[in-house]
This record gives structure tokens, sequence and C-alpha cells, in this order.
């Protein structure tokens, strides 16, 4: 077997701070999103939406 | 023996991007955002008949979502204009903070996201609406008029009115008069507000190549056409009231406004052609902004006011 040799980008730490700072974004927007949807789904499909009721 | 042997590129192509999260709300135009919004609720709100809260909100968020997303399509459309103008040229991309490919990939995303949940969740006639906003304002104002011609923020005003019709149409599933007369207000607000901009931005849009109308006709010919657009609109403002919409009480507010504007027009029209320091033009700036909050927000009272008198006669 032979090594496979990869080539990397070494982050700075303004970049390092920049990616937290997107990541936390996309997750709290993310996580924002799926509790919309929920409440949505609830709100325009009646308690039917859980049960499976209005099948 | 390791399986990799981690080796560090110097490539300048392979650099990681140092946008900040704060750098895409930027691309969002929060500023725009906040008096889309605004007229969007105004004409949930006014519509007749109740809408459940949760739709509203989720009708709003579409709406600010949706013209977030144009705001950064146009951000990544403009980049090379936005660069040599002083009042664009520290937004995102022009400032290398966001690269061109990520608020085009972040507008696309956010545009179908908005119009696609609007349209499921609320209604159809909104979502598409909404889309047809978010291809006004980036395909049609931006790429096509806003270089070709100097009636360029008139027609393409249409994408930032429609959101009072969006806002009806989220709540009644469908369009009237009424919602109409709001979009009319937007409408022809945007040529003396943005005009009133170009006159003592003149020289920027100059140096981007932008045919804003005091860089084509002239100062003197802008000032006589923001002048009568202002005429136009305080009298278009005050329509709700003759048409039945609203109370006499919002007729007269809405007359004191317009009077206001017309004020502040005739003060830019009387303006010498040699004066630089635009004071009087940048005072136009200003009230046209506070004009259509104002306005708004007194079509929104009225509408309130009317349905808690209707609620306590029942």
């Amino acid at each position: 077997m032979t090594a496979v040799e990869l080539k990397t980008v070494k982050p700075t730490e303004a970049q390092k701070k920049a990616q937290r700072s997107r990541s936390i974004a996309i997750a709290v927007a993310l996580g924002l999103f799926v509790i919309l949807v929920y409440v949505i789904s609830i709100v325009r499909l009646g308690p039917a939406a859980l049960s499976g009721g209005g099948m | 023996m390791a399986l990799v042997d981690e080796t560090q590129l110097e490539d300048g192509r392979y650099r990681l991007s140092e946008a900040t999260a704060g750098d895409f709300i930027q691309l969002l135009k929060p500023r725009v955002m906040s008096l889309v919004v605004f007229t969007g609720f105004v004409g949930l709100i006014a519509a007749p008949g109740v809408v459940n809260p949760f739709v509203a909100v989720t009708a709003i968020l579409c709406i600010a979502v949706g013209a977030g997303a144009s705001g950064a399509l146009n951000m990544w459309y403009d980049a090379d204009i936005d660069a040599v103008m002083t009042r664009t040229k520290t937004r995102p991309i022009p400032s290398g903070r966001v690269q061109p490919g990520e608020a085009l990939v972040f507008g696309l995303v956010l545009s179908a996201l908005s119009v696609m949940t609007l349209g499921v969740f609320v209604n159809w006639l909104a979502g598409a609406l909404l889309a047809f906003t978010i291809f006004f304002y980036a395909v049609v104002y931006t790429m096509w008029l806003k270089r070709w011609t100097p009636q360029n923020i008139v027609i393409g005003g249409a994408a930032g009115a429609i959101p009072p019709v969006i806002g009806w149409a989220a709540a009644t599933g469908a369009v009237s008069l009424e919602s109409l007369v709001l979009f009319a207000i937007v409408f022809l607000w945007t040529p003396p507000h943005f005009w009133a901009l170009a006159l003592f931005k003149s020289g920027d849009y100059e140096r981007a190549g932008i045919p804003m109308m005091p860089n084509v006709a002239g100062e003197a010919s802008t000032r006589r056409q923001i002048f009568a657009y202002t005429l136009v609109v305080a009298a278009v403002g005050v329509l709700p009231w003759p048409l039945g919409y609203a109370s006499p009480g919002y007729g007269l507010i809405a007359a004191l406004l317009g009077l206001g504007f017309v004020w502040y027009a005739w003060k830019v029209l009387a303006m010498p052609d040699g004066d630089r320091d635009m004071k009087p033009a940048k005072a136009l700036f200003g009230y046209s902004l506070l004009y259509l909050f104002a306005i708004f927000a007194a079509y929104l009272a009225d509408s309130v006011l009317a349905r808690i008198a209707s609620a306590g006669g029942a």
C-alpha cells in the first residue's frame, strides 16, 4: 500500500473565527426553520398531522 | 507508517473564506428589508378577515427572506459598480470579505426557500407574487434597467411596491383594489426618494456609469420631476379615504404628511443650480423615509381601530 499525499490549507485564526461564526449562524437558522415547519404544519393540518387521523 | 502525509497548500487560489455571519446578513440589505417587512405587514393586517398568527409570522418571515435574497443577488451582480461608489464600496463583495459565488448561491437558495415556504404554508398566490418580486428586482431592475435607462428606478420601483400586495394575498388569497392603492403609494414614492439621493450622489453614479436621472437629464429636470411625482404621491396617499378604505382621520394625517413631502420637494425645486451642499435634497431624502413609514403606520392604526370599533359594535 502506498501512502497518499494530501495537500491541505491551514486556516488562520481569522478564518477559523469566521468559520465558527458561519457555522453557528447556519445551525441557528436551520433550527429555527425546523421549528417553523413543525409549528406551521400543526397549525395548517391540525392535530391530525401528529396522529395520522386525517388519513 | 502514516497513510496520509499532510503538506501545506500556499496557493492563493485555495484561500479560505473570512466572511462572518454578519457579512451574509449585510448581503440581505437589512435596512431595505425593514421597510419591505413593514409595508408587507400593513398589507397583511389591513386585509379583511382574521389570519392565524403563526401563518402571519411565516408570511412576514418569507417576505423578509425573499427581499433579503433579492438584495444578495443585486449585490452579486452589481459588485463591479459597488466597488467604485463611495456609498457601496464597503459592501461585503467589493471589500473582498464575501466571494461573488458565495453571494450568488446564498441569494438563490434563500429565494427558493422563501418562495416554496410561502407557497406551501401560506398560499401559492402570495408565493408567486414573491417569486415575481425577486425576479423583477434581481433580473429586470438589476441586470437590465439599472444600467440602461434613467427610468430604472421608476419601473424598478414596482419590486419594492409589491410587498403590501403579497401581505394582502397571504391573508386573503386574492389581490384587491385596496392593496393596489398601497402598491401605488410605494411605487410613486420611489422616484422622489431615489432621485433625491441621486442628486447629492450624482458623482458616485457618474463614476459607476449608471444612467441616473440627474446624470442623464440634468439636475434641473430631475428637480422638476421630483416635484411632479411628489404632488402625485401626496394625492394618492390620501386616496384610501375617499375610496372608503380608511377614515377621515387617516385622510387628514395623509394630507398633512403629503403637504410636508410637497414642501420638501418644493425646497429641492427652488435649489440653486450651483448648490453643491444639496441640503434640501438630503432633507427630502430623509423626509421621504419618514413619510413612507408614517403613512403606512397611519393606515395600519386606522385599520386596527376600525376593526376594534366594528368588533365592539357587533
